[in-house]
């Protein structure tokens, strides 16, 4: 069980804001923190791994106190032991991928852990290369398998999988679910993409300027829960054309592009980036094999 | 003409001892004014580029007084150690450290300034320590940044002249260095042999920043 309430001032484009939040997690949950740039997600992890410093509040991590401002407790960093995967992978570049894993062991590097991790994450025969000689999937998925080796008590992931294509994203996608699966390790992700953290996570918080403004399973945070459609996707707007007297909307649900026809009034309030939700109902689906 | 190694020799043994000793002292401090949140780190960090701008006359008389044994320094380290420091071999060594401090320090201090903080604290997330980061991590990264400051500290004491004539004066054996060689032929009209040292040093300068050049392109290509 993570409990964390955490205050603290941040810089943002739109000048100063406080993160202010409170929230619980689960031993072995899959939580995504979802939001906009910066609305304090990456600081929120960042304070929990021990790498920025909160101005008030405790952090409790199975019943260990790993950061109280009253009682003058700030576990360092090292101590922790988060598995902190950042945005541009932190890879040492100097190192071989498999001395990058084997820094993660510390003094005795536990071979058949590194042999299984590489084996899992699909990084056989990549072991001798530099990590500039890596694709940027490729890559992610070390700085993945580096983290587990140091055995940590939770896995941060911030923003993994950024700035790569949708193959590799995907393919990434399944490393961190495999990975979280037979760990069954706390797992807490943050990112801005909708599909992402719908397809990924148990539960999510929303975070909006600093503060905490839904939380839930992703069913319960993202879809309305009035519409009774039977068929129902969230999506996000690429493009409206006007055609005759309709719209045409581009779509893009998951991973998928989609095109639908909508009214003057349906598409009002609507624009390119709005969230939407696709439903229909009294809608018989085909399914075909592929 | 005349002329003898002596001075050329002395010249490389002094560059030598200067660089290694700045090398060893040149890590911790370049760390601590890159890394240290301490306000009196801006203090440091002036003090070391001090010698950039001053004259070498004006460091190099600050220290013929300070070591003079007529004062307080110089005749305690004289009268409790037998340590001379003017007109010796140990106050050329003390003069060039002070005074080619910032061409080691300085480069250090920006490789470390501009390594990724990601991968510190990659390092510190997976366990490491400060020390174990360092030299696991950070140190193998900037190896272009530390040969710039070994190869400009070593360049920076062989053509030092101000601050060297100020503290060793010009005895020979052992504080006539190739740079001081050159202007005392010169004053005594024997440019053949003042020559003879300006070229010496022009082709070793040449060849050191040539290597130096070479080899951190090559360096840089590994990553």
């Amino acid at each position: 069980m993570i409990r964390l309430r955490l205050k603290r001032r941040m810089h943002t484009p739109q000048g100063q804001e406080w993160i202010d939040v409170d929230l619980n997690i689960d031993r072995g949950e899959f939580v995504a923190l979802f939001g906009k740039s910066a609305a304090g997600k990456t600081t929120l992890l960042r304070m929990l791994a021990g790498l920025t410093r909160p101005q008030e509040g405790y952090i409790e991590v199975d019943g260990e106190i790993w950061f109280d401002s009253r009682r003058k407790i700030d576990l360092p960093v090292q101590q922790r032991r988060t598995g902190f995967v950042f945005q541009d992978d932190g890879l040492f570049p100097h190192m071989t991928v498999r001395r990058n894993l084997e820094y993660a062991c510390g003094d005795k590097a536990d071979h058949d852990m590194i042999y299984e991790w590489t084996a899992v994450m699909g990084l056989k025969g990549m072991e001798d290369r530099k990590p500039s000689q890596l694709s940027g999937g490729q890559k992610r998925r070390v700085a993945l398998a580096r983290a587990l080796l140091s055995k940590p008590k939770m896995m941060l992931l911030d923003e993994p999988l950024s700035g790569l294509d949708l193959h590799a994203r995907l393919d990434v996608q399944d490393e961190i679910i495999k990975a979280w699966r037979k760990t069954g390790i706390t797992t807490i992700l943050v990112s801005h993409d909708l599909s992402e953290v719908f397809k990924m996570s148990q539960k999510i918080f929303v975070i909006e300027q600093g503060r905490i403004t839904a939380s839930g399973s992703p069913q319960d945070v993202f879809i309305n829960r009035e519409l009774s459609g039977k068929f129902r996707f969230t999506g996000q707007i690429i493009d409206i054309q006007r055609d005759g007297v309709v719209n045409i909307l581009t779509l893009c649900v998951g991973n998928h592009l989609t095109k639908v026809v909508a009214g003057d009034e349906e598409i009002s309030g609507l624009a390119v980036g709005s969230r939407v939700i696709v439903a229909a109902k009294a809608f018989n689906p085909l399914i075909l094999k592929v | 003409m005349h002329y003898d190694l002596q001075p050329l020799l002395l010249t490389f043994q002094l560059a030598l001892v200067v660089t290694a000793i700045l090398f060893v002292i040149g890590i911790p401090l370049a760390y601590w004014i890159a890394f240290s949140p301490n306000r009196f780190r801006y203090i440091v960090e002036t003090l070391v580029s001090m010698p950039l701008v001053l004259p070498p006359t004006v460091v190099g008389f600050y220290l013929l007084v300070a070591f003079s044994p007529q004062y307080f320094l110089g005749h305690f380290l004289q009268s409790a150690f037998g340590l001379r420091v003017v007109f010796s071999f140990t106050g050329l060594v003390i003069a060039s450290l002070l005074f080619s401090l910032p061409f080691m320090v300085n480069p250090i201090k920006a490789g470390f300034q501009n390594f990724p903080s990601a991968l510190i604290e990659s390092s510190y997330c997976l366990g490491k320590g400060p020390w174990e980061t360092l030299y696991r991590v950070i140190l193998p990264n900037i190896r272009p940044a530390l040969l710039t400051g070994v190869v400009m500290a070593f360049a920076h004491t062989i053509g030092e002249f101000g601050v060297v004539l100020m503290i060793g004066g010009n005895i020979p054996g052992q504080t006539r260095l190739a740079s001081i060689a050159i202007y005392n032929e010169v004053e005594a009209l024997n440019y053949g042999t003042a020559g003879m040292y300006a070229l010496v040093l022009v082709m070793i300068s040449f060849v050191v920043l040539f290597l130096f050049y070479y080899l951190n392109r090559r360096t840089l290509k590994i990553f």
